[in-house]
């Protein structure tokens, strides 16, 4: 009883009252109900207006079907390239000593601080008829801008900060003694990576990855300005969704929308899982 | 097999090696001349040469930024020389890369594999190995077992590295390095992470294994009693050079030089 009441005590003293207390929490489920909550009951609200019939019925339509399957083409292969990329320069710069490191580190970010808009130019600039390379791709036959291609390649820039930077500080802090020890056990390099690295950032990577896959396949802004919309060709699921808005086909709008809402919540689940995991490990580590 | 002390008669191959000084089979004799290395144009390293005898157990002492543990990195070959030369027994070491060397390397925070268990951390170093020289499944377990045993860790092969105390930990790490049979046995500060009571007991036990396998072993350490207490010979270092060696008798009665009496008393 009595830890209980020192306990209470000592909250009592470090925490606010318990009116300032209420009120806070009321301002937070209030602005959570109206920004996140409200807008993820109106999608499926709309997306079943008119029944659980009209739902099915916009994905029976060959552009919607289209659209999720260049989605899903996208994010396999970007997902997996971006995951390969990230632990490459996550591995250099947590356990090497190079010169250029800390531009190095700087250009990791530079896609969250370019607005996907301007990415998306870059690569018309680069790859468009009129780009840099555009007379060199039209040459050999390519097509990059308005084509699967182009929307890989922006995705591929927009995303590649996610796995990188989960794993940049696990692996700084785990520093390279784990490795010098299979080394001195007779441990190559690539085994050293395979068998010690890369098991002791797992956790950290499935997030990573699990974080670039959502902004892959819920890409806009990037997407938008190398797709073209030509329809049943180089719409994602994003593209097909402002559409459909644009020609008040609001059931249809929202049932796709409501596959990007559903990914999210998968998402925000397997988050909350990874986190828990990586918080286990990271105690595991500091545990030494 | 008895596991209640390391003082237990044993009939397996490595308490076969015994005991450890001078003539054993065990030991290689390594040669460190005119080793120097620099870092950024300032010196770690100035012309050291040190021969260390087969079986021999030799401390580095010396304050921090001494160069000691770059020494002795540079003998397990995770760090290069800039000039000089290395031998184990008759053959030139200098030019081996680190796995070729085959050392048993204790790292100072012991460096265990978070992910995997006792049992794995220990096997590491033979299932690493190629499949041609790799000892079947069944050896490996054998071998690993015989360990467990010899470092006193019964029951523990399914644990994971965070749910060892630290002096437990210290005897995975050595239990991991010995079983590659390691040339020569290589310590970085064997003891700096334990409590002084745990550190006095695996002192006197470190000494024992020494001697029971006959390697040649060399650790590292600033702490002069622990080095005095437990080497054959120990080379002060003060600077990137050496300042004495000798057996912690002649350390004491006749230090060389005035750094040697201070450090020393």
């Amino acid at each position: 009883m009595s830890e209980r009441t020192i306990a209470a005590r000592a909250a009592d003293f470090a925490t606010e009252s318990v009116g300032a207390r209420a009120l806070l929490i009321a301002v937070s489920i209030a602005f959570l109900s109206l920004f996140l909550f409200l807008p993820l009951a109106i999608v499926f609200a709309q997306a079943f207006a008119h029944g659980i019939g009209a739902y099915f019925a916009a994905f029976v339509d060959p552009d919607a079907r289209a659209a999720i399957a260049l989605t899903l083409t996208i994010a396999v292969v970007a997902v997996p390239l971006n995951a390969a990329f990230g632990v490459a320069a996550a591995w250099a710069i947590a356990k090497f000593e190079f010169v250029g490191k800390n531009v190095l580190t700087t250009l990791i970010d530079l896609p969250f601080s370019v607005s996907p808009v301007v990415a998306g130019l870059v690569f018309v600039l680069v790859f468009g008829a009129q780009g840099v390379l555009g007379s060199w791709v039209a040459a050999h036959g390519l097509r990059i801008i308005f084509a699967p291609t182009g929307i890989v390649l922006a995705t591929l820039f927009v995303t590649f900060p996610f796995v990188a930077r989960e794993l940049i500080p696990l692996m700084q802090q785990q520093g390279v003694a784990e490795e010098e020890a299979a080394l001195t056990l007779g441990a190559g390099g690539l085994r050293a990576f395979f068998t010690v690295t890369l098991p002791n950032v797992r956790w950290a990577l499935l997030y990573g990855v699990l974080l670039c896959n959502a902004r892959a396949m819920g890409e806009f802004g990037a997407v938008s300005v190398v797709s073209g919309h030509i329809r049943g060709l180089t719409n994602t699921i994003p593209l097909q969704v402002e559409i459909l808005y644009n020609e008040y086909n609001i059931v249809a709008a929202f049932a796709l929308a409501s596959l990007l809402a559903l990914l999210a919540l998968v998402t925000l689940a397997l988050k909350a899982y990874l986190e828990w995991r990586i918080v286990g490990a990271v105690a595991h580590g500091r545990a030494r | 097999m008895s596991a209640q002390s390391p003082t237990v008669e044993r009939d397996d191959d490595l308490a076969a090696a015994r005991p450890g000084r001078g003539a054993n089979a065990a030991g290689q004799r390594i040669e460190i001349a005119g080793v120097g290395k620099r870092f950024g144009g300032q010196p770690i390293l100035e012309a050291i040469d040190l021969t260390i005898a087969p079986g021999e157990l030799v401390a580095l002492l010396g304050p921090s930024g001494s160069g000691k543990t770059t020494l002795l990195r540079i003998i397990a070959g995770l760090e290069a020389a800039d000039s000089g030369r290395l031998s184990f027994g008759d053959d030139d070491a200098t030019r081996l890369t680190v796995q070729q060397r085959r050392v048993g390397f204790v790292f100072q925070s012991y460096a265990l594999f978070r992910h995997m268990t006792v049992f794995d951390n220990i096997a590491y170093g033979l299932t690493v190995r190629p499949r041609r020289a790799r000892p079947s499944r069944r050896e490996i377990a054998r071998r690993v077992d015989e360990l467990i045993d010899m470092m006193q860790l019964p029951g523990l092969g399914a644990r994971y590295p965070a749910q060892l105390s630290g002096g437990q930990r210290q005897r995975v790490a050595l239990a991991r390095a010995m079983a590659i049979e390691p040339r020569v046995l290589l310590l970085d500060e064997p003891f700096g992470a334990l409590d002084a009571k745990v550190r006095k007991e695996l002192r006197g036990w470190l000494r024992e294994i020494h001697d029971r396998t006959g390697l040649t072993t060399v650790f590292v350490t600033h702490d002069q009693s622990e080095a005095m207490d437990l080497a054959d010979r120990v080379a002060v270092l003060n600077a990137g050079r050496i300042e004495q060696v000798g057996t912690p008798r002649q350390l004491s009665e006749t230090p060389s030089t005035p750094f040697v009496r201070q450090f020393l008393a």
